[in-house]
């Protein structure tokens, strides 16, 4: 920037005149370095510390390791092997998928008759679904969970799926209702004049004009039930079928606290989302505005 | 924008006979929702009445009612459960109690460091650096934000990296997690860590749509810096700013995860709260009822919140 500012008539800044600027500025500087800091080194220690030998974790610290590199990726295999944490990241994934798939389906559906069907008390039912988005989940674990049992499905993938599917909707009908309803009318209209039905102007038209809702969406609700504790302990009672984020815990409690498990896991858990945060961001960062501005 | 154009009884003059279009296609419309209407009526709507009744009932270890005690639930959590509420200790103490600490310190610090990071980013060349250094938090798990932080609080100052930093500069170490009156101040730094992103994204979103010609105009008429975020940044980001609130208040009365994984609510029962509580009871100690009285509680709790959300929505609309 300091060179283009040169390359214009105005007189080149000097050398003290930057000075001057950035010192003004130097408040502003030293507050977001130190944000930055704060937000990095925590997870940049316990990334160092998974890689390191168990042996040096207890003996020295993980900064005095930045000198004496001696790395390994010996604890990951451990932890996916000793620690069962490799059956647990499959699991993660049966149980997250088709939580998110279900939900974005359904949703979609509702949404656009919400959107583009007219029929009696559609703005009141809505507006019903609407106020289910902050029932909170705690006032429904004991009820599932035995509705759960009868249908024998507690012991299996079943009760989870079925649990996110339905704290997931809500969300999700706000979200592409409030989408659809601004895809342009006049392309319904004719659509419908052409003699279209609903179902092939939401298939053809509607869908796929909103693919970036429907991510938005489906990548929320991937990363909240791939994030989740709290349904999991309860609906998945097999530990065969334990997630990742019941794993980790299952982990402190087996072995102690043990920070070349704990970190390595811990890495593994977070792998995922950081990969669909980075390669998704915007997407990710859409659906969380949508879904708290509007 | 053409958003406007919302079809539905908003818009149809009072009296008028329904087109016929209407009235062709109304079932449908019914059709395209019923799978989530019946996924909602089960899953959400049918358990929600049924812990309400559970909470003025007794149940035995597989969670069955055995005997209807009304309020009696109700009244043993806020008068004779000192885990939950503790008045006559000084001061109060408890899960209740502590979750109000919660709301406090968690949503004022979540929200007030996220303004802050917005409004200092956006004069800076690195911005959309530091604001992805800030937001990353927000796509992992609270499970592996409590790892993260237990690793951080370590009472060992060679493995936990704060009380390297105090007793680099003198100080002692410190057990963050492992005396009772600091757990709860430990757990909430760590999820405003989490959180604060969530609120710089927002009102970031927000500063963005400011004008910046408002803003020179103001700078050329001599207005100083903090002039400028007094009187024209902050009162424009009111509805934004609102929104975090309330997103952050429904999150931290629901908070679970990160004390279950970082603490499991100890030492001592000293950081439990309302939603730890409710999950003890019901699944530790198989008291289904008394945890169904502490869901309601929560949803009690809740309401106000949404009916403000609710209200919120209704007016957007009238103006979008």
């Amino acid at each position: 920037m300091a060179t283009a500012e040169v390359t214009v008539q105005r007189p080149a800044r000097t050398v003290s005149e930057r000075m001057v600027g950035f010192l003004t500025k130097s408040p502003v500087h030293l507050t977001l370095i130190l944000v930055a800091f704060i937000w990095l080194v925590p997870t940049v220690g316990l990334a160092i510390t998974s890689v390191r030998v168990p042996a040096d974790i207890t003996g020295s610290s993980w900064w005095s390791s930045l000198l004496d590199w001696r790395y390994t990726l010996n604890n990951y295999d451990t932890v996916l092997s000793r620690a069962n944490m490799d059956r647990s990241f499959v699991n993660s994934l049966i149980i997250t998928i088709p939580s998110t798939l279900l939900p974005l389906t359904i949703a979609s559906l509702a949404a656009y008759a919400f959107s583009w069907i007219r029929f009696p008390f559609r703005d009141t039912i809505f507006l019903m679904i609407v106020a289910l988005m902050v029932v909170p989940i705690q006032m429904a674990l004991v009820p599932l969970l035995r509705l759960f049992r009868d249908m024998g499905i507690a012991n299996n993938y079943g009760g989870i799926w079925l649990a996110h599917t339905g704290f997931g909707l809500p969300l999700g009908i706000f979200l592409l209702r409030n989408f659809f309803i601004t895809l342009p009318r006049d392309l319904i209209e004719a659509a419908r004049v052409d003699g279209a039905s609903n179902l092939k102007i939401f298939l053809r038209v509607v869908l796929p004009l909103s693919v970036p809702a429907l991510a938005s969406y489906a990548i929320f609700q991937f990363l909240w039930v791939w994030n989740d504790l709290l349904m999991a302990l309860v609906f998945v009672q097999n530990s065969d079928l334990w997630p990742m984020t019941i794993r980790i815990n299952q982990i402190q409690s087996q072995f102690g606290i043990e920070w070349h498990l704990l970190s390595a896991g811990a890495f593994l858990l977070m792998a995922v989302p950081l990969i669909v945060f980075f390669a998704l961001q915007r997407y990710f960062v859409q659906g969380l505005l949508a879904g708290s501005v509007k | 924008m053409s958003s406007t154009a919302v079809p539905g009884p908003v818009g149809r003059p009072r009296g008028r006979r329904l087109p016929t279009f209407f009235a062709r296609s109304s079932w449908q419309g019914f059709l395209f929702i019923a799978p989530a209407v019946v996924f909602l009526g089960l899953f959400v709507v049918w358990p929600l009445i049924y812990t309400i009744t559970l909470s003025f009932a007794d149940t035995n270890a597989k969670l069955k009612i055995v005997d209807w005690v009304g309020l009696d639930n109700y009244k043993t959590l806020f008068t004779d459960d000192k885990e939950f509420l503790d008045l006559d200790a000084f001061p109060p103490t408890g899960a209740f109690v502590n979750n109000l600490k919660w709301v406090v310190l968690y949503t004022t610090l979540s929200l007030g460091l996220g303004l802050l990071i917005a409004v200092l980013a956006a004069r800076v060349r690195y911005e959309s650096m530091i604001k992805a250094v800030v937001f990353i938090p927000m796509a992992i798990s609270a499970t592996a934000v409590a790892i993260i932080w237990k690793f951080v609080y370590d009472p060992d100052p060679d493995i936990g990296s704060l009380n390297a930093l105090i007793t680099l500069f003198g100080g002692e170490a410190k057990a963050w997690y492992g005396r009772a009156d600091l757990v709860n101040y430990a757990l909430i730094w760590a999820y405003v860590w989490a959180s604060t992103g969530f609120a710089m994204v927002v009102l970031s979103a927000a500063l963005k749509g400011i004008s910046e010609e408002v803003i020179e105009a103001a700078r050329t008429d001599g207005a100083s810096e903090w002039d400028i975020f007094r009187r024209i940044q902050l009162p424009l980001l009111s509805l934004p700013i609102s929104v975090v609130t309330v997103w952050l208040l429904i999150n931290v009365i629901k908070v679970f995860d990160i004390i279950y994984v970082l603490t499991g609510g100890g030492p001592g029962g000293a950081s439990e709260v309302i939603a730890f509580s409710m999950y003890d009871e019901t699944f530790t100690n198989g008291e289904a009822g008394y945890g169904a009285a502490i869901a309601v509680v929560m949803l009690l709790l809740i309401i106000p919140i949404m009916a403000f959300n609710i209200r919120r929505f209704r007016s957007e609309r009238v103006i979008t």
